[in-house]
């Protein structure tokens, strides 16, 4: 290494840093200290009392603060002679473009998100400019380098996309305590204090599929002069007993499930309890997100699990401080894992709930992680990473492309490694994004509407957010909200239209053009049309393939009992033995990518699956899917396997 | 500062069990402000350890671009106190991958490398003690060191870290001793941890596991032939280079190029010696090492003092597989690696 040659690259360079977290904070400091001197960096977030352990550029006085402002001043005061250009946006604004891109030397990522990852792997792409991705979880963590023409781009392996229950697995069969969170925090925290309007299934499937028992929304309104006691008394008894009640009455769904247990108030707590419980004046006097139900209840500690009595007096505490002190939100509010009385809520439902189908109660600590899919982060793997990272870029900027790695960071070590350098693979020919190579999406024609396939395949699937969607020349779709209104009118006629009934109808055979003009990204569809899809493990009744191992396409993405699922694990509980073969495997086939899958601490979000026949998702024969934290994952030689347990 | 702690209020006022009982922790809860700025590690490691972090007591001897990048993350951690000795004052060598001093004379100009870091160390965590203590630590009185738990050194002879070492080793209670060196961009880290048992995680709950560790001065005794094969060339030539600046009575980064002959001539006897080929020692490591003096690589200070950070986070916390005993990084080849130099006789 010619160390002048390498000082004149770091000089002349300038570097567009993404994200100023974790990772981003250490990579602002490295990039400052090994002489970099134009540094951009985009970061929508503002600072929050829990960033305070890692984010070492943030002070206690910058809580509220942007992300990418009070880095870039904190690093001018050690550093005050370079330039450090912060953007406290949000790196998908339409303002960051390929031109916007194209003026970078290469292009640094510290981001949380898939989202956001794709999207500036598409620019890096669009632009011709060198990405170098990073991720940590824990003591895990990696930095990959991706250079178009020379290496895989960061989509070229598909990506676990969000984790999607069944419905029925959480309105009726939950087996898991993340079931019962999100039956929780999606059904009945939205339906009490969100938008009522929404369409929610809070109720049980009696499992027949047929009529299941709906009761009347009224239960959940409130009358005027009904007090909050009296009303929180009558929703315990309708989710946790009734409901639970008529379930049971389907002698059907418990053949081979454990049956749950009906909960009412009055066998919780006794009765003067009831009426007793909590402090109104003893919670502190705030209407802010710290306002919490714990002090009146002598509840102080988050790490301890309560018993099923303490639960429920916290769930009837919360319900009453909403209903009392922030009445003005009901209606409007959305779950947030920073508001303190919504955790309590959701805490104190889940855990009661768990009870009634013998799950294990959790801490609130816990179900917080859960609910609010907090990402596990600790400073040593960011500053590493971030060392990484500048090492990485520095090749970049010499154009020493031989010598770029990917590199792994281990909890233990493998072949006496705890950072492993590997080659850079090369890329996917089938992939979408970097190649021209079209997909093949298995739907049903006569049944599935645009709007199902700009949902489930364009947005959710090929991640476009701005999407136009053509049939041959005819345009039958556009995203964006700059339309002109007749535009916009015609194209949500279209969208509530089967395939096979719009103006250019879509057919078996048909080949659509997806066009994202912000990422310039354009790709094609082929149509094949198929008549049945099987409800539990296609939930999205339409197949995308070719995105994949070529070998595994005549099975379907989704499809077959036979492949090996992956071994997911929380980075502490990783069996050694099978970090190592993990390791081995990787030095063994270079090429092969599906050896460890990344540790990206994404802030993944849930979803539930809509089913539209209760009786097929009751199936005891359950996919697994109960890990919740996106950890290293360890594969088989089948990346279709880790595909396949995201219940697609 | 006096750890605030926590009398849990008495939550079974109104004694309402389901037969279930608490199980009280040592008396002293983390408080809901350690809570909320711990969140994200303790979802790592554990609450336990979190607690077992708070009392800890580290000592740094010698501040540079890796032991600062060290301390910034155990301040982060959470850690009971950590003591800085560092009686220079600020020169430009000093400053390179020091993020904790301005770039600013009338700042810095006169004052102690100990000093500014303490105070800028002290910002990153209010529930962190950070004191600047003068003095030499090799010349410190044995008593001094029951003071801590861990010892880290850096920017000295081998002779000094032999010697802090041993004083480690004498005490009754056990000192973690860590000696960490930077050499342009590769990089050494020693851990002395004398017996230490753990509970190791297993596929199927954990087991007791007990390591034993040499000193540094034994550990490098054992002959080179001894060693496992492909024993990583920066062992070697870490050895060679300390052993020139002990005879010539100079700090690390105190070399320069001009030293490549005489370097070059200690290798070939010391090879000699230990009957090892010299081409495990090669010249253009030693040379990279040589040419760089007192310049480090900087993205070489976060990933050591990252790793050592991690170590130190497990041998306080008890969690987590510790290395044994020599770590190395090299950022011309990105391997960091984990050697066990101990005798096969005395394991
Ligand atoms: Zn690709």
């Amino acid at each position: 290494m010619d160390s002048d040659l390498k000082t004149e690259a770091i000089k002349r360079a300038k570097v567009l840093m993404v994200g100023a977290g974790g990772i981003g904070c250490e990579l602002l400091k490295t990039l400052a200290l090994s002489g970099f001197q134009d540094i951009h960096i985009i970061d929508m977030d503002t600072i929050e009392v829990s960033n305070l352990n890692r984010q070492f550029l943030f002070r206690q006085s910058h809580v509220g603060q942007s992300k990418a402002k009070v880095a870039r001043d904190a690093v001018l005061r050690f550093m005050p002679q370079i330039c450090i250009t912060p953007y406290h946006a949000n790196v998908k604004d339409p303002e960051f473009n390929v031109d916007f891109f194209k003026q970078f030397n290469v292009i640094l990522n510290g981001l949380d998100n898939l989202d956001a990852r794709r999207h500036v792997n598409r620019l890096c792409l669009a632009a011709e400019v060198p990405l170098v991705e990073s991720g940590t979880t824990g003591f895990l963590g990696q930095v990959t380098v991706h250079i178009k023409g020379r290496t895989e781009c960061y989509e070229c392996q598909p990506k676990p996309t969000p984790k999607t229950y069944p419905v029925c697995t959480i309105t009726s069969t939950p087996s898991k305590f993340v079931h019962c969170i999100v039956w929780a925090k999606d059904l009945l925290f939205a339906k009490l204090f969100g938008d009522r309007n929404q369409e929610n299934d809070l109720f049980v499937h009696t499992g027949d599929g047929s009529d299941s028992v709906k009761p009347t929304d009224d239960i959940f309104e409130r009358g005027l002069d009904e007090v909050s006691v009296q009303y929180g008394r009558k929703i315990y008894d309708h989710v946790f007993g009734y409901n639970i009640e008529v379930a049971l009455a389907n002698e059907e769904t418990w053949k081979n499930r454990r049956r749950p247990r009906p909960i009412f108030l009055g066998d919780v707590l006794p009765e003067k309890l009831i009426l007793q419980n909590g402090n109104l004046e003893k919670n502190c006097l705030t209407e802010d997100l710290s306002l919490s139900a714990m002090p009146s209840l002598g509840l102080n500690n988050s790490q301890e699990i309560w018993s099923l009595a303490e639960n429920s007096r916290l769930f009837l505490e919360a319900l009453r401080l909403f209903i009392e002190r922030r009445g003005k939100d009901i209606g409007s509010l959305t779950f947030d894992k920073d508001d303190q009385l919504a955790i309590e809520f959701v805490t104190a439902a889940a855990n009661i709930r768990a009870s009634s189908f013998g799950i294990p109660l959790h801490s609130l600590f816990d179900a917080k992680g859960i609910a609010g899919n907090i990402v596990h982060a600790v400073a040593t793997t960011n500053a590493i990473i971030a060392g990484l990272i500048v090492i990485e870029a520095i090749k970049v900027l010499e154009a020493d492309f031989q010598n770029c790695r990917m590199t792994y960071c281990l909890e233990h070590p493998c072949q006496k490694m705890l950072l492993m350098p590997v080659e850079p693979f090369e890329a996917n020919k089938s992939c979408y994004v970097c190649s021209e190579t079209p997909l093949l999406l298995e739907v049903n024609t006569q049944t599935s509407t645009l709007r199902d396939f700009v949902d489930k395949i364009v947005k959710n699937k090929l991640g476009m957010s701005f999407p136009l969607i053509m049939q041959g020349a005819t345009l039958i779709f556009e995203g964006g909200d700059d339309l002109e209104e007749d535009v916009a009118a015609n194209y949500a006629l279209n969208l509530d239209k089967v395939l096979t009934a719009l103006p250019a109808p879509v057919t078996s055979g048909s080949m659509l053009t997806i066009e994202d003009l912000q990422q310039e990204l354009s790709c094609h569809i082929n149509i094949k049309h198929r008549e049945e899809f099987d409800e539990e493990k296609e939930p999205d009744r339409m197949v995308l393939l070719g995105w994949t191992t070529p070998e595994k396409k005549s099975q379907g993405v989704s499809n077959g009992e036979n492949t090996t699922a992956a071994i997911p694990a929380a980075p502490e509980a990783i069996n050694k033995s099978e970090e190592v073969e993990v390791a081995a495997e990787i030095s063994r086939t270079r090429r092969k990518r599906s050896e460890i899958s990344e540790t990206t601490g994404d802030q993944e979000t849930f979803q539930i699956l809509p089913d539209t026949d209760a009786k097929n998702s009751m199936d005891p024969q359950e996919v697994e899917d109960d890990d919740y934290e996106n950890d290293l994952v360890v594969l088989d030689e089948n990346p279709e396997a880790s595909k396949k347990r995201r219940l697609q | 500062m006096a750890k605030p702690i926590y009398a849990r209020a008495v939550a079974d006022r109104l004694s309402l069990r389901e037969g279930r009982l608490r199980i009280k922790m040592d008396g002293e809860e983390l408080t809901a402000q350690e809570t909320a700025l711990y969140d994200r590690q303790i979802r790592v490691w554990g609450v336990d350890a979190q607690k077992r972090l708070s009392k800890a007591q580290i000592l740094v001897s010698g501040l540079n671009g890796t032991s600062v990048e060290f301390c910034k993350n155990i301040v982060l951690a959470g850690v009971g106190s950590l003591t800085l000795m560092d009686d220079r004052l600020v020169t430009e060598d000093a400053l390179q991958a020091n993020f904790l001093i301005p770039r600013d004379e009338t700042v810095y100009s006169g004052r102690s490398l100990s000093e500014l870091c303490c105070e800028s160390l002290r910002d990153f965590n209010p529930m962190v003690r950070v004191l600047a203590e003068k003095g030499d630590l090799a010349q410190c009185e044995m008593e001094f060191f029951d003071k801590f738990d861990v010892v880290v050194v850096t920017g000295c002879s081998l002779k000094t870290k032999i010697e802090i070492n041993e004083k480690c080793r004498k005490r009754a209670k056990r000192i973690a001793f860590y000696a960490i060196e930077c050499r342009d961009s590769c990089g050494e880290i020693f851990v002395d941890l004398q017996n230490y048992t753990y509970a190791q995680k297993k596929s199927d709950g954990t087991a007791e596991c007990h390591l034993s560790y040499l000193s540094l001065e034994d550990a490098i005794l054992i002959p080179w032939r001894n060693l496992p094969r492909k024993v990583s060339k920066l062992y070697f030539a870490m050895r060679v280079i300390e052993k020139f600046e002990l005879s010539e009575g100079r700090n690390p980064g105190e070399l320069s190029n001009c030293d490549l002959p005489a370097v070059l001539k200690l290798r070939k006897e010391l090879c000699d010696a230990q009957s090892l080929n010299e081409s495990h020692v090669p010249e253009t490591l030693l040379e990279r090492i040589l040419v760089a003096g007192p310049m480090l690589y900087p993205p070489v200070c976060p990933i050591l003092g990252g790793i050592l950070g991690q170590e130190v986070i497990k041998a306080i916390s008890g969690k987590g597989d510790p290395l044994k005993n020599f770590f190395y990084f090299d950022a011309a080849d990105g391997k960091g690696v984990v050697e066990d130099i101990s005798n096969p006789s005395s394991i």
